[in-house]
């Protein structure tokens, strides 16, 4: 299909436009590619000052150390050496992969259904469903995540809602400033994220494959083991990989609920650029986050590949 | 016909779990206006009478104002920018095949999902570098760097839907690209087009990350609500303010993804 798209496009374009204004403008004209990138440039540039300078100079800062307010420039592993060495560094990072692993997993499961639901069993309104699961993800992070510490609080709406109802005689004191707490509120956020995708791959499954193992004799659930949910594989791998890499570096939900016990790696970098004032330190601990999550979506880029070649 | 309807069979549990998991979805948010109408300074059960005084006070607040409209221009400017950043680009992708295609279109989608703290920790690198005082444009540069995925995502579909035929007709029969595009692409695309500025406004009036690390003197909406959550005492008011922009998001994010609406279902069709 695609293909044969190409040699249309080709074919349409095989006659050279006769018109010339200056050299420039006529290698736009015969180049495709060249035109392409003309129109592509602008976002390029901003993506470039924007993402690829920043970056460059983070790493060679996260090469500097701190004295005092300035810089020591001398390029040294200092940092990466002092976060490989204290244990606390490690255990944050570890901490924030585990908090982001349980939050996707509760995050994919529980969207699974809900995606399933909307793409084999609702006929109307589909895009008014789809709205209505990813509204809430358009609106701020900090007033969902601010939303649930008035849920979970001491004094919150769980809270003060069992002691009136009689059921509890004094707060539950695990819900709000803990690791259940930071991925409950993890799992919410992520909703769409996890939808989405899902959804789309469960739509894309031909219909006729299920009605093949109907007919051969596959009950719903040996139908749904076999053909649904390896087919619909992709899109949870790739909804796995939309919530757990970002959430890895999230340092509002754990700031405003996580307590102690929940702080995150976030949390750390956060306090290098702010109170710590150790610039290099951050850049370094960021730039080691993003090596941790670059080596993270390398499985899951594999993870897919795999899937991809056992379904062909 | 008889394994058709075997298969959609009604499914009455899914069904309920759709439903509770609609509500699980919406009540946290809900507790918000809920609570900003309790006649309480705490925010916590039973509900004591209703108010509008949390509202009252807070229209009579400078800072609410100012912080309203910084939110106002950085998202106004943020939206125009990157709309029309992606505009070029969704062009660019969905018109010519370009080499490394695939590797750019990637890398223009990285803010999705690379932690927003990296990007926000990297641009604050960059500025100072530079020398740049923080200010309502180093917040609005962050943002569109991070609207920028979303512009694109809504805009792609939309040019996909145009016919490669009706341009090169229009090219054909003499008019030059402005044109062309102002005639013939424009108004197949603008549902594309206006989602996008109201999407991409929403991202930037809400977002926190960027605007943390960014902000100088003058704080966004979101940066002055983080300010007050460290006083109890101003739970009440900021409910209020919470409400009201959680209300504003929702009608503008509903009414871009209303405009854009047929654009989704293609997509999800393919």
């Amino acid at each position: 299909m695609t293909n044969t798209n190409v040699t249309l496009n080709d074919a349409a374009v095989g006659a050279p436009p006769v018109r010339r204004r200056g050299k420039f403008a006529g290698m736009l004209q015969r180049s495709e590619t060249l035109r392409g990138f003309f129109l592509l440039s602008p976002t390029l540039v901003v993506m470039t000052i924007g993402i690829v300078i920043p970056f460059a100079i983070l790493i060679t800062m996260s090469l500097w150390t701190a004295i005092g307010f300035g810089f020591d420039t001398t390029l040294t592993t200092a940092n990466y050496e002092t976060a490989l060495e204290q244990p606390v560094y490690g255990a944050l990072m570890h901490r924030s992969l585990v908090i982001s692993g349980w939050a996707t997993v509760a995050t994919v499961l529980l969207s699974y259904p809900m995606a399933y639901y909307v793409a084999f069993h609702v006929h109307k309104n589909k895009m008014m469903w789809i709205v209505l699961m990813t509204l809430p993800f358009w609106t701020s992070y900090l007033l969902r995540v601010f939303a649930w510490k008035v849920v979970l609080g001491y004094e919150g709406v769980i809270n003060s809602g069992l002691l009136w109802a009689g059921l509890i005689d004094a707060p539950l004191e695990f819900l709000l400033y803990s690791q259940q707490a930071v991925v409950i509120t993890l799992a919410h956020s992520w909703v769409a994220f996890a939808i989405l995708p899902i959804y789309v791959s469960l739509e894309k499954i031909d219909r006729s494959l299920l009605e093949a193992a109907t007919d051969l004799g596959d009950g719903p659930v040996a139908r749904f083991f076999r053909i649904t949910l390896p087919l619909s594989m992709p899109g949870v791998i790739a909804a796995s990989f939309l919530i757990f890499i970002p959430t890895t570096g999230d340092y509002i939900t754990p700031a405003l609920l996580g307590g102690p016990d929940g702080m995150m790696i976030g949390n750390l970098i956060q306090l290098q650029f702010g109170p710590v004032n150790n610039w290099p330190m951050g850049a370094s601990l960021a730039i080691g986050l993003m090596l941790y999550i670059s080596a993270i979506g390398l499985v899951f880029l594999a993870l897919t590949k795999v899937f991809k070649e056992r379904m062909a | 016909m008889s394994t058709e309807s075997y298969i959609r069979r009604p499914n009455r549990p899914l069904q309920v779990y759709a439903i509770i998991f609609l509500i699980a979805l919406y009540i946290p948010i809900l507790f918000l206006p809920l609570f900003s109408f309790n006649d309480s300074i705490y925010v916590s059960f039973p509900l004591t009478g209703f108010t509008l005084q949390w509202y009252e006070e807070l229209f009579q607040r400078e800072p609410v104002w100012a912080a309203l409209m910084n939110s106002v221009k950085v998202g106004a400017a943020t939206a125009v920018l990157a709309t029309t950043l992606g505009i070029f680009a969704a062009k660019a992708i969905t018109k010519y095949r370009l080499p490394g295609q695939n590797a750019i279109v990637a890398f223009i989608m990285l803010p999705l999902v690379v932690p927003g703290i990296i990007f926000g920790v990297a641009l604050l690198v960059l500025m100072s570098s530079l020398g740049v005082t923080l200010s309502l444009y180093t917040v609005a540069v962050g943002h569109v760097i991070i609207c920028l995925p979303f512009a694109i995502a809504t805009l792609i579909p939309r040019f996909e839907g145009l016919d490669p035929s009706l341009e090169e007709a229009s090219a054909d029969l003499g008019e030059n690209a402005w044109h062309t595009f102002w005639r013939v692409t424009l108004p197949v695309v603008w549902p594309g087009i206006l989602a996008s500025l109201l999407l991409t406004f929403t991202v930037s009036f809400d977002e926190f990350i960027m605007a943390f690390f960014l902000t100088g003197t003058e704080p966004t909406l979101p940066m002055y609500i983080w300010g007050q959550l460290r006083f109890p005492q101003q739970f009440p008011s900021v409910l209020a303010l919470s409400s009201m922009i959680i209300a504003v998001s929702f009608v503008i994010v509903f009414l871009g993804q209303w405009i854009n609406r047929d654009a989704h279902i293609s997509t999800v069709r393919k």
